[in-house]
């Protein structure tokens, strides 16, 4: 990507580069969202609706790890993925695949807990009711988790927010290689860290207005179902 | 497939519930039998709720037993239970309806038209795609019926469902509950209003504090109360 | 409706999975550990395409400082290393990591400074230069980091017979980042930094700072190139790492090198045996 341009030049002439900077940060976040919501919610909906000792202590464990330090999570993988590590036969460091691994660690705690929290006050309400239609907590969590899924939609997207806006971890497993690893906020921090401040702030805008695209996109989505099925 | 057994008669033997240090239900004994409407009145806080549920299985007894056809399982086939305030899973009515149809192991190719059927019946045919949460009071009680006769019950029983309906909502709900009673479904309803009790019960039960003040025909208990407590009650005076 | 959606998601997140899966057999690339200071340079991005026609071989470059570099081959991370630290190449060559170092190419360091000049180093050479900032405590930036250029920044410390461990007060700022970081925090506090010319040529956020002390012996600056040992970890990519490095110490390689200008300025000097 060229320096002399700025980032608004860059879209109006279609740069190559910054298209497929963009893309690949797109498709690592909503990889990562889409596999942490098939681990995290089933996950949440389940703790919600059951009681076994020392359950408080795993929601209160579960609402921390919302505040795990990307670069931390960073770190882990890259030892876990390293070839001197446990799974470095599987070669995969250094590539979106581990970017994406990173980000899923990452953000199931955030959809885990906001399901719990939502899964929990939805089923006081709904108890009595399919309680006394007999429905097995199989039935109960997916009646739950369908009903529950404008809220939920908040989760994912909280998910979606701190995936795409983090640099920590995708640096790290990822290496920031041109052209192959590197995403909106990996680019924006190696701009920054070569002086090109005003190229690096105009990514950073287009990574916010691609953000607030997304969102905007899910409200709307939201506000068609809810007028279709309420 | 086995003929589901009978939930009838259902009867409590010395059931007292207990919430902590209160006493909800207190050694209460009594036998609900097939047949006409029976309805559940008293004031405030008697326990009317308590024991609809416990009928339901909803809520388990601190103390005492309860036999449904002569046995102590639980399992809700053939019962069916209103609340006051109906909870609509967020769809539509018709898929709400679709829904109750499905647990209660209706085969998919039979549901569309038992929808219909259900919905017809409760007067709700014209607002099956409407969605579920976004029907008035009055619908939302008439489709929670619908959700509750999918389940072809052989006992329904209502807590006080036209409390929060307007007049005309209230007797389209009333009229739904006399076809169901007339079409052989015991009726075990709460209800605090005596012109209700009189349009539908076969027989009453008045219950005080927990315990069942009298049992017997509607016409027995509005004409020849037998004790003190019932007479205040029917003369409106708040029976303490 | 939730049967459906569910289905459309699974199938939409497989094709996303397949097209960011690693190639496998088929991959012809390297991965090469490099420094912050040759990729912020623009280096790589002239290099590469070059490269790249000729062999087919993508090179994916992680560019961190010199000693991070080392560490990650060291883990068996990188296939390649190229780096400007002879000394710390040396001992990575020494235990076994490396298979045999190339000298490639060099340049030079510069202290970059206010043009105020605080410290008054105009025209003096280094160790004079590092001599007079540390007596007037004048704010001075270091890379903190085990880098090439924190290595020389220390050995030129050692020179000017300042022990820098026992006398950096709080005018010395070691900012544990790269190159660009470094310059910019320099300019923010009016003080002065040891950098290769390579970065300098190519920064663009210079405010006050400017070239204060150049063309000493001492800033030397040599970068070498070595293939990890595959001995030690069978995964490294022996045959497409050794092109790579036959390519640098080329006629071609080397004339590519030479001819990579910023502003008509030559950043590196080709210097292969």
């Amino acid at each position: 990507m060229s320096d002399q341009f700025s980032a608004w030049q860059l879209i109006l002439n279609g740069d190559a580069a910054l298209f497929e900077i963009v893309r690949l940060s797109l498709a690592v976040s909503l990889s990562a969202v889409a596999l942490a919501a098939l681990v995290g919610m089933p996950f949440g909906a389940l703790l919600a609706l059951s009681r076994f000792p020392g359950r408080s202590v795993l929601v209160v464990v579960l609402n921390a790890l919302m505040g795990l330090p990307p670069v931390v999570v960073g770190l882990a993988v890259y030892l876990l993925l390293s070839r001197s590590g446990p799974l470095g036969a599987m070669g995969i460091l250094f590539t979106p695949t581990a970017m994406i691994i990173a980000q899923t660690i990452l953000i199931v705690p955030i959809i885990a807990a906001l399901a719990r929290q939502t899964i929990e006050d939805l089923w006081t309400e709904y108890r009595d009711e399919l309680t006394a239609m007999d429905i097995g907590p199989a039935g109960r969590m997916t009646t739950l988790l369908w009903d529950a899924r404008f809220s939920l939609l908040t989760a994912l997207l909280a998910g979606f927010g701190r995936a795409a806006a983090e640099v920590g971890a995708v640096m790290i497993v990822g290496g920031n290689i041109d052209g192959f690893t590197r995403t909106m906020t990996t680019a924006v921090a190696l701009e920054t860290s070569k002086g090109n401040l005003p190229l690096a702030m105009g990514l950073g805008l287009v990574l916010v207005a691609i953000v607030l695209a997304i969102n905007a996109a899910a409200w709307g989505t939201r506000a068609w179902s809810e007028r279709q099925v309420g | 497939m086995r003929a589901p057994s009978s939930d009838l008669p259902l009867v409590l033997d010395g059931v007292t519930l207990q919430a902590g240090t209160t006493t909800i239900l207190d050694q209460l004994s009594l036998t609900i039998m097939p047949g006409a409407p029976t309805l559940i009145v008293g004031p405030n806080g008697s326990g009317k709720s308590t024991l609809l549920r416990l009928c339901m299985g909803l809520a388990a007894p601190s103390a005492g037993r309860v036999t449904r056809g002569g046995r102590t399982d639980s399992k809700p086939v053939r019962r069916a239970i209103l609340f006051q305030r109906p909870v609509m899973l967020r769809r539509t009515a018709a898929a709400n309806v679709a829904y109750a149809l499905a647990q209660s192991g209706t085969p998919r190719s039979q549901r569309a038209a038992r929808v219909s059927a259900l919905l017809e019946r409760v007067g709700l045919a014209d607002l099956a795609l409407r969605p579920a949460r976004r029907l008035s009071g009055g619908e939302q009680q008439r489709l929670a019926l619908a959700r509750a006769l999918a389940r072809d019950p052989e006992i329904l029983l209502l807590d006080e469902p036209t409390a929060n309906l307007d007049p005309a909502a209230t007797r389209s709900v009333e009229q739904i509950v006399l076809m169901a009673a007339q079409s052989g479904i015991k009726i075990v309803m709460a209800s605090h209003d005596l012109g209700q009790v009189r349009r539908l019960a076969g027989d009453v039960m008045f219950m005080v504090r927990g315990a069942l003040c009298e049992h017997g025909a509607a016409a027995n208990f509005f004409d020849h109360p037998t004790t003190p407590e019932a007479a205040a009650f029917l003369r409106g005076d708040l029976v303490i | 409706m939730a049967f459906r959606f569910s289905s459309f998601a699974s199938a939409l997140l497989l094709s996303v999975l397949a097209s960011l899966a690693p190639a496998g057999a088929q991959d012809r690339s390297i991965i090469v550990a490099s420094t912050t200071s040759t990729q912020d340079s623009g280096l790589f991005g002239y290099l590469l395409p070059i490269f790249k026609a000729k062999t087919n071989i993508d090179v994916k470059v992680i560019a961190q400082g010199t000693g991070q570099a080392l560490d990650t081959a060291r883990r068996g991370d990188a296939d390649v290393v190229f780096v400007h630290a002879k000394s710390q190449e040396e001992k990575f060559l020494a235990e076994g990591f490396g298979v045999k170092r190339f000298d490639v190419m060099y340049n030079d360091f510069v202290l970059i400074g206010p043009n105020s000049d605080p410290a008054g180093v105009k025209g003096k050479d280094i160790a004079a230069a590092l001599g007079a900032i540390q007596a007037k405590a004048a704010p001075f930036v270091s890379r903190g980091d085990k880098s090439g250029t924190h290595s020389a920044e220390l050995a030129l410390w050692k020179q000017t017979d300042v022990d820098i461990a026992a006398v950096k007060g709080p005018w010395y700022r070691e900012i544990g980042q790269g190159m660009g970081a470094a310059l910019n925090t320099a300019g923010a506090m009016n003080g002065y930094v040891l950098s290769d010319r390579g970065t300098w040529i190519s920064f663009r956020n210079r405010g006050d700072l400017e070239i204060v002390v150049e063309g000493d012996k001492r800033l030397f600056n040599q970068y070498g190139v070595m293939l990890v040992n595959p001995e030690k970890y069978p995964s490294v990519k022996k045959e497409l790492g050794q092109t790579f490095i036959d390519w640098l110490v080329s006629a071609e390689g080397q004339a590519a090198i030479a001819g990579y200008k910023i502003d008509g300025q030559q950043l590196f000097f080709p210097n292969a045996e």
